[in-house]
């Protein structure tokens, strides 16, 4: 054996099970997948049929009802509807968070309690949200109805009217820990002379804070929207524990829809179909955030 | 002048702080007061509970409920999840410090591939996957989990241990050949103790996530008694009134595991985590 063989044959010893692994358990599936959403039923290929038809179903899309009226929209727009609301409010409301719990006592305390959303399993996030929005157990709509609101003073996930709105405000309170977290680690690493040479200017904190701040934490800050996007693409466990999508369909989302068109109608090209959409949105934030980086790191 | 505004600035930051901090506080609190306190209590509203009547009740209820046992859930989940751990550990591990230090061909196609299976959901491996394991003779059977879980983990874990193994001086390896070690004793023996706090960081995360993990434990498992602790919590809903009692006990339950790992590793928890988002 030459040594470069031999050098070959030890690198395989080291990175040869995970290749393995990977490709039987996750490369082979996802290109299955993919390929079974080309196809019909008797294995024949029908192009992008599977997804006009996907599109034009109102499980996907329901344009007769929105904007006009409540939900149910489509799982689509449920998404869609959920990055609008949760993402720009997770993002900026980690970050002002992690400015404001950076000098101030029991800030860390404060901001392990913020996390807690992130540690704990999400199935049990959904239960809690359940619980939040109960007529009877939780703390909203009593807090609503003292606020003369009757709608909004009775079980939201078992009205169509709000129980995507439930869903949202609850991964709100669970998601902010994240943004909190990464933002917190962000700004230990801005050095202090900027906020030193900003105060012999005398610059205010709310100047130093778009000044400085925002400015520098930026590349955290793509970091964050990326991954919030994702759990907000995928979001499944939360959804499965508070409504099952319901009632009438009208808090479905797309991954929560690939599972029942997969699981209980047994409509396996049509829920790859769902599968390989999300998985382009993923991949497509994917590729943002790594061309981002790699800009970052050039510059 | 100055110093007046900064002291109220200062006041209003911190009230502002501790208020969030009680509403972020407040579900959890419900959470547990409702599990120790009868259903009556939790129906007029858990906020007005009577000290008198705190009992375990709800615990034991969930612990050996009729239809959907937590206690049998938990020694389930703890049985995938230990090995869950390890084995994607130690495997990734492997990948990782190989593609690290050797030259061989496709070695640039493998770290390119592995990055971008970061970006899949599972949703895209579940059905083929389903086929794959039945076919096995895989489903209903917690070695057919820990196997998904194992592949699941490996491209992050690889990723975060690549990055990881490239900060550790070389000159020790160099230092362990000389003195006759071969590249595998030099890995298990140098290498992987050097490590432990990059290490314990996957271990803590890898470990949560599988325990938290829903999805891939209801494709792959049916049969009421392998059922893991996640996927008992949607089935303890009462028949014909929610049974606030017996799921907020079994949430409760739930959670102290991963809760126990984020407290004890705390350090290495949060580390992983931004490690893990900013590669």
């Amino acid at each position: 054996m030459t040594s470069r063989t031999r050098e070959w044959a030890l690198a395989a010893s080291f990175v040869l099970p995970a290749v393995a692994l990977m490709a039987v358990f996750i490369i082979y599936p996802s290109v299955k997948t993919l390929l079974l959403s080309f196809f019909d039923e008797q294995g024949s290929w029908v192009g992008l049929k599977n997804f006009i038809t996907l599109l034009k179903n109102e499980d996907t899309l329901n344009l007769s009802r929105f904007p006009n009226t409540y939900p149910p929209w489509g799982s689509l727009i449920h998404n869609a509807v959920w990055i609008i609301i949760h993402l720009p409010v997770t993002v900026i409301f980690g970050m002002v968070l992690a400015v404001m719990l950076h000098k101030v006592k029991g800030g860390p305390f404060i901001k392990s309690v913020i996390f807690l959303g992130m540690v704990i399993p999400m199935i049990v996030g959904g239960v809690i949200i359940r619980f939040l929005f109960d007529e009877n157990s939780g703390i909203v709509p009593l807090v609503m109805r003292a606020l003369g609101s009757e709608l909004l003073g009775k079980t939201w996930t078992a009205y169509p009217q709000t129980a995507l709105m439930a869903l949202i405000i609850g991964s709100i309170w669970l998601w902010t820990g994240f943004s909190l977290t990464m933002h917190a680690a962000g700004i230990a690493t801005i050095p202090k002379e900027l906020y030193e040479a900003a105060d012999v200017d005398g610059a205010g904190s709310i100047r130093k804070f778009f000044r400085i701040t925002v400015p520098m934490l930026t590349p955290v800050t793509s970091v964050v929207i990326a991954m919030t996007l994702l759990y907000e693409i995928k979001i499944f466990d939360v959804v499965y524990a508070a409504t099952l999508g319901g009632p009438g369909g009208s808090s479905m989302v797309l991954s929560l829809q690939m599972y029942f068109y997969a699981f209980r109608r047994l409509d396996i090209n049509l829920s790859s179909t769902v599968a390989t959409l999300l998985t382009l949105f993923t991949v497509g934030v994917g590729i943002w955030l790594t061309r981002r980086n790699l800009k970052g790191e050039k510059a | 002048m100055r110093r007046r505004t900064n002291v109220a600035g200062a006041i209003t930051k911190n009230t502002l702080a501790w208020l969030f901090a009680v509403i972020w506080l407040i579900p959890f609190i419900g959470i547990f007061v409702t599990s120790i306190i009868p259903l009556e209590q939790v129906v007029r509203g858990w906020w007005g509970m009577k000290f008198s009547s705190i009992s375990l009740k709800n615990y034991a209820g969930a612990w050996s409920h009729p239809t959907a046992p937590i206690g049998q859930g938990m020694r389930n989940s703890l049985l995938l999840v230990i090995p869950a751990t390890l084995l994607p550990l130690f495997i990734a591990s492997c990948a990782a410090y190989g593609i690290l230090r050797y030259r061989f061909p496709l070695r640039k196609t493998i770290f390119i591939v592995t990055v971008m299976l970061l970006a899949i959901p599972q949703h895209m491996i579940a059905v083929p996957l389903f086929q794959i394991l039945n076919n096995l003779g895989l489903i209903n059977s917690l070695f057919g989990l820990l196997l998904v879980h194992t592949a699941w983990g490996l491209p992050w874990i690889i990723l975060f241990l690549r990055g990881y193994f490239s900060t550790l001086p070389k000159e020790v390896e160099e230092a362990a050949s000389i003195d006759g070690a071969g590249p595998w004793k030099t890995f298990l023996r140098v290498v992987m103790p050097m490590s432990w706090p990059g290490l314990a960081s996957v271990a803590s995360l890898q470990f949560t996530w599988v325990w938290n993990d829903f999805f891939l434990a209801l494709i792959f498992i049916y049969n009421p008694k392998l059922l893991v602790a996640t996927q008992r919590i949607p089935l303890l809903r009462g028949q014909y009134h929610v049974d606030w009692g017996i799921i907020t006990a079994a949430a409760v339950l739930i959670t102290t595991v991963p809760l126990l790992v984020f407290a004890l590793l705390q350090k290495y928890y949060v580390k992983g985590f931004i490690g893990f988002s900013g590669k």
